[in-house]
């Protein structure tokens, strides 16, 4: 491709951008869950997805890997890297995806 | 793409008017321009969270191949456990994203300009460039080993050709032959990967060839999830694999590819099957866009991730020095997902936001046992730092847990390659 047909096509992006809206950003730590919680509903893994899944019922299992109250494989390592805070935040992101 | 080159005179000409339409005001609502340069985990992710984050952006994704062969997992092909095809992905579910592929490879980047510079076609502008180049071998730090050397004595650490050419050549052996593997020092590509590949070399002889024997040579005296390695290793591999350090002389200094021989300080081992793994760099255009330091390695914001060495370029996955995050293809894509969001507030005039990552890598010791380190990372006075709580799967662990490790390490690679590629 060359520039001249690259601007082309980026004007034409341009023309029909506002039809589209920018994504609110996701809280600090929540774009690495999808690294094992998979994003595309397809994806094949006994994992299970947190896009649309209701809030409070992460913050409750993110708070019992964090204690240790509820066993796991990796999930205790992790959810010690996150406070109160932001664990409500991500949750909250994730209960308003699809 | 088109097929015609462009002549010097012509490059420069083209970069001169593009310059002058970027300066132009009736252009200044254009869509903002991000170019990547590598279509692996890192740069594949980025490419899409750029185009998710906003659609507005235009998006352009440079990869020399039209198949991805993914590294992850590739040693289970090389132990006889996976069909290479199970690796392998292409690039046209990202491009329905709306993304332009383009299959080419870069070879320089006009820092002025804001150009790359392509081997076919291009240039290409960019208001936001992200480098995603992940290794290249220094074929000049081991000596002996010669990119006809790695035809003999194969390295498999970029997964395809090199990966088939050692499972090949474990599967043509003799049982009885001795099987070598050099490891380097670090930094490298994915650190545990050497002792998983030993563990599923070490399987392949236990099952297929049991009078062989697997030998690591190792540069270091300490490694990624040792522990845990070298307690499956007695417990599965006792007659199969045995690893020498570097204190106890494993540091290969040198290779003859004429007779597949290893040398070290303290003697030649003549090998059935070499595998050499040695030391490396961050991908070529790296350096030829001036973000590579003199540890052939790049500085990043971790932020970001834009070089420190150069203005309005990004560099993610295994090329960066990105402090305690590993080289892995997690790392990438966590690194990906951060610097597209981080793009698209700059873009905006925005400042971008404090991130959180996570690294979480298996390796696979057995069909049934799997192990992990799993840590959260975030900047600490400029540096990505782990918080305390993370690090390696428990050592006491039942058998029941590495079982359940080895699923989800496959869970893993379904989840991590349906996001980039799917």
């Amino acid at each position: 491709m060359n520039a001249t047909r690259l601007l082309a096509v980026a004007v034409v992006v341009a023309s029909i951008a506002p039809a589209f809206a920018a994504s609110p950003e996701p809280p600090a730590g929540a774009s690495s869950c999808s690294g094992c919680h998979a994003a595309n509903a397809a994806a094949n893994t006994p994992v299970p997805r947190l896009a649309g899944r209701n809030a409070a019922e992460i913050v409750t299992q993110m708070q019992a890997f964090r204690s240790g109250a509820q066993p796991s494989t990796v999930m205790d390592r992790i959810a010690k890297g996150y406070s109160d805070a932001e664990i409500a935040a991500i949750a909250t992101w994730y209960a308003q995806q699809k | 793409m088109s097929p015609r080159r462009f002549n010097r005179r012509e490059f420069l000409t083209s970069n001169a008017a593009v310059a002058s339409l970027i300066a132009a005001p009736a252009l200044a609502q254009a869509a903002p321009r991000v170019v990547v340069v590598g279509g692996g985990f890192a740069g594949a992710s980025a490419a899409r969270a750029l185009k998710k984050a906003d659609p507005r952006i235009a998006v352009t994704l440079v990869e020399t191949s039209r198949t991805f062969t993914a590294c992850p997992f590739s040693n289970g092909v090389i132990g006889g456990l996976r069909d290479i095809k199970a690796q392998q992905f292409g690039y046209d579910k990202i491009a329905a994203d709306g993304i332009q592929v383009a299959f080419a490879t870069a070879t320089g980047v006009n820092q002025q300009a804001r150009t790359v510079a392509l081997d076919s076609g291009g240039p290409l502008s960019y208001d936001r460039l992200v480098l995603a180049p992940g290794i290249d071998i220094r074929w000049d730090a081991l000596p002996g080993y010669t990119e006809a050397a790695a035809e003999k004595m194969p390295h498999a650490w970029k997964a395809g050709e090199q990966t088939m050419l050692l499972r090949r050549q474990l599967e043509a052996m003799e049982d009885g032959g001795a099987v070598f593997m050099a490891a380097p020092a670090n930094p490298f590509r994915c650190p545990p990967g050497p002792y998983e590949r030993a563990c599923l070399i070490a399987y392949y002889l236990k099952t297929k060839k049991p009078r062989s024997k697997l030998i690591v040579l190792d540069a270091k005296d300490q490694f990624s999830k040792q522990r845990l390695f070298q307690n499956a290793w007695k417990e599965l591999y006792p007659d199969h694999l045995e690893w020498v350090s570097l204190s106890s002389g494993g540091k290969v200094t040198s290779v003859d590819p004429a007779t597949n021989t290893l040398i070290t300080d303290f003697g030649n081992h003549k090998a059935a099957v070499a595998n050499v793994i040695p030391p490396q760099k961050a991908g070529r255009i790296a350096e030829a866009a001036g973000v590579a330091d003199r540890s052939g390695w790049c500085p990043i914001d971790p932020v970001t991730f834009e070089s420190k060495l150069q203005a309005n370029i990004h560099v993610l996955g295994d090329a960066t020095i990105a402090g305690a995050m590993p080289k892995s293809a997690f790392t990438g894509n966590a690194q990906a997902k951060v610097c597209a969001a981080a793009i698209v507030k700059l873009l905006a005039g925005e400042k971008p936001s404090d991130p959180k990552l996570i690294n979480t890598c298996y390796s696979v010791i057995a069909p049934d046992y799997g192990i992990t380190v799993a840590d959260v990372y975030h900047p600490v006075n400029g540096v990505l730092t782990a918080i305390p709580g993370g690090g390696v799967s428990p050592t006491d662990a039942p058998a029941s847990f590495r079982a359940q490790e080895a699923m989800f390490a496959e869970g893993w690679f379904n989840t991590i390659t349906s996001e980039v590629f799917g």
